[in-house]
């Protein structure tokens, strides 16, 4: 190798490399199973949430590709994971969650097809259409969906054959963290390979990637398939952890509230998702006590405002924020003996 | 089998009206408005509170519907749209789907979540029987005003100055600006008449379509269908893409109801992966 990609490889390794906010971030993380004890449910949810984020931020924020149809994954999948679960096939939630996760990412590098043709318009229609056709389906075929009802009498076994999903969703959220934590793994090796900076190449510019011999459309397939495994994982996880599958995992509602998400933590970043999950639930929750019939309309509201305030404007705050915080986090881990004292309930 | 036909056509052309409007404004400024239906439902409850509270005639409260949804379509884009013209796709989606919760939680909260019915005049119930073929008397008059409509729309483009201008700024937005052609006015006016035309369409179609605060979710799919299959450059390719769409759904539920609206989203689907671009789109390069 010649200096210049020796150069090249230091400056990818050198971004690769933890940062101190990033392991604050798990700490915290971590430490919310013994932090929140009775905040375990809304935690999961939260979990779940972030990692279908983590999926969209996947195709929208490094591949470029606006979907309205993620999902479409999601639901599939929860309904795989509700049915394998319901007639015994696959008892082992850890594998079930794989097959699930498969069975999406089979629909996804299947529709990806679809996805690459035409502009953004087709782009949204196509991935919207598939996960409405996808919820018509679900719909319709209620003998084996259950229908309107939702998917009844699932039981899930425990986790390794070891650990029970128990009523107040301790263990399920232990193994949501944990599966996100995984994920994240997973994806951050990704974004940060070579295969994940030339999906920013194509972001910046199609054509001219195609020029420098980056093959386009196939990478783009690669990316949408991987997004759909993930965003399957998660609808699976929230089959499993709440022993229930409804027809609103395929709903619309659920495709455009993750893209608010991802608006709040921001794109193209990969704490964007789970920082966004974060804020969107205390907010929804928070609404949802004032008004709860009506905290769509604030959803929608925010949504306008962020837009009219300008993103990349909302962003550069998050951004701000984020780095304000990385800098407290690194003065934290510099100084270890107000850790504690800096974490505490 | 012919009744089948009727009320597919009857459909088709009430969505025709409907999405002409997002079709044009799609056309013109590459905006991608899925607040559309919104407008829609705004002039199906006016019609609803005129008629059936303030006991206005059926046939004066749908060009009233028509008017307020337009003044309120014009408001919006002068307010609120010309924001968002210039921002990427992504921000226009989240802003008009920000606009679709807002709706539908509105409408909710003033008018009720229950499914609301238009008082229809005794003239227009029941049907004719034209040989052994059942004709809804409602559906042949959203026939024969949506017929005239889409008559008017079509000379109103082809043969008025404003048509011109209109077709004008579509084809090449930078040459019509150049040739003194106020294009952020074209688009005002054609936002509004869209917007109008979309209320007209829910006020006619609030007996078919059946209305409630979730209206503006459910038919989005069915306005971009249009849009995307019958491409954004004339009336004519909405047109017939609306027609097609209106049988393919009736004939659907019809025949298959077990399938229902599967069958047109399969069609859907076809249609893009045979010609991405639109089904009637002109095979203009830019």
């Amino acid at each position: 190798m010649g200096p210049v990609a020796d150069d090249v490889s230091s400056y990818l390794k050198r971004r690769a490399r933890w940062s101190p906010f990033e392991i604050a971030f798990w700490v915290f993380a971590f430490a919310s199973i013994w932090l929140f004890p009775g905040k375990h449910l809304i935690l999961t949810e939260t979990a779940i949430l972030a990692l279908f984020a983590l999926s969209l931020d996947l195709i929208l924020g490094y591949a470029g590709i606006i979907s309205l149809g993620q999902a479409a994954f999601f639901g599939l999948a929860g309904y795989c994971a509700g049915l394998l679960a319901k007639y015994g096939l696959v008892t082992e939630p850890v594998l079930a969650l794989l097959v699930s996760g498969v069975a999406a990412a089979i629909l996804g590098f299947v529709t990806s097809f679809l996805v690459l043709r035409g502009s953004d318009l087709t782009r949204l229609m196509v991935t919207l259409g598939v996960s409405l056709m996808l919820g018509e389906l679900a719909n319709r075929f209620s003998d084996i969906t259950g229908g309107a009802d939702g998917l009844q009498g699932v039981e899930v076994e425990p986790i390794l054959g070891r650990f029970r999903f128990d009523m107040f969703g301790h263990n399920g959220y232990t193994y949501s963290l944990i599966v996100l934590f995984v994920c994240f793994l997973i994806v951050r090796r990704i974004v940060y390979s070579p295969f994940g900076l030339s999906l920013r190449a194509i972001k910046g510019n199609a054509l001219r990637s195609a020029a420098v011999g980056i093959p386009v459309k196939w990478r783009l397939v690669a990316i949408y398939t991987i997004a759909a495994f993930f965003a399957g994982i998660a609808g699976a996880l929230l089959t499993q952890t709440t022993a229930f599958c409804s027809l609103d995992v395929l709903s619309l509602d659920r495709s455009a509230d993750l893209l608010l998400v991802l608006i709040i933590g921001g794109t193209g970043y990969l704490y964007g998702g789970l920082i966004g999950a974060v804020i969107y639930k205390f907010l929804q929750d928070w609404i949802a006590t004032l008004t709860p019939q009506y905290w769509q309309f604030w959803i929608g509201l925010v949504l306008v405002v962020i837009v009219l305030i300008g993103r990349e404007r909302f962003e550069s705050w998050i951004t701000a924020i984020r780095l304000g915080l990385a800098g407290f986090a690194s003065r934290l881990i510099s100084r270890p003996a107000t850790l504690g004292a800096g974490e505490g309930p | 089998m012919l009744t089948i036909i009727f009320d597919g056509v009857a459909y088709g052309m009430l969505l025709f009206v409907l999405a002409c409007g997002l079709s044009v404004t799609l056309g013109l400024m590459n905006f991608i408005n899925l607040a559309h239906g919104a407008f829609a439902m705004a002039g199906g409850y006016c019609t609803v509170v005129l008629v059936n509270r303030l006991g206005v005639p059926f046939a004066l409260g749908l060009p009233i519907a028509f008017l307020l949804t337009a003044i309120l379509g014009g408001l919006f884009e002068r307010t609120l749209y010309v924001h968002v013209y210039a921002r990427p796709h992504l921000d226009q989606v989240l802003f008009t789907i920000g606009l679709v919760f807002m709706a539908v939680a509105a409408t909710d909260y003033t008018m009720g979540s229950s499914q609301q019915f238009v008082q229809i005049p005794e003239a227009l119930q029941g049907q004719y029987n034209v040989f052994g073929v059942g004709m809804s008397k409602y559906r042949l008059l959203i026939i024969v005003v949506c017929g005239f409509l889409t008559v008017a729309l079509q000379l109103l483009l082809t043969r008025t100055r404003f048509g011109s201008r209109l077709r004008a700024a579509v084809d090449d937005q930078r040459v019509a600006r150049g040739l003194g052609i106020n294009v952020g006015a074209v688009f005002g006016i054609t936002f509004a008449f869209g917007s109008g035309l979309a209320g007209l369409g829910g006020a006619l179609g609030a007996e078919i379509l059946g209305l409630d605060p979730t209206f503006p979710l459910k038919y989005m799919i069915y306005f971009l269908i249009v849009v995307t299959v019958g491409g954004t450059s004339s009336i004519t390719g909405p047109f017939l893409a609306s027609i097609l769409l209106g049988l393919g759904d009736v004939a659907g539920k019809y025949y298959v109801p077990r399938l229902g609206a599967f069958v047109i989203y399969t069609i859907m689907i076809v249609v893009l992966l045979w010609r991405p671009q639109g089904l009637f789109a002109r095979s203009t390069v830019r």
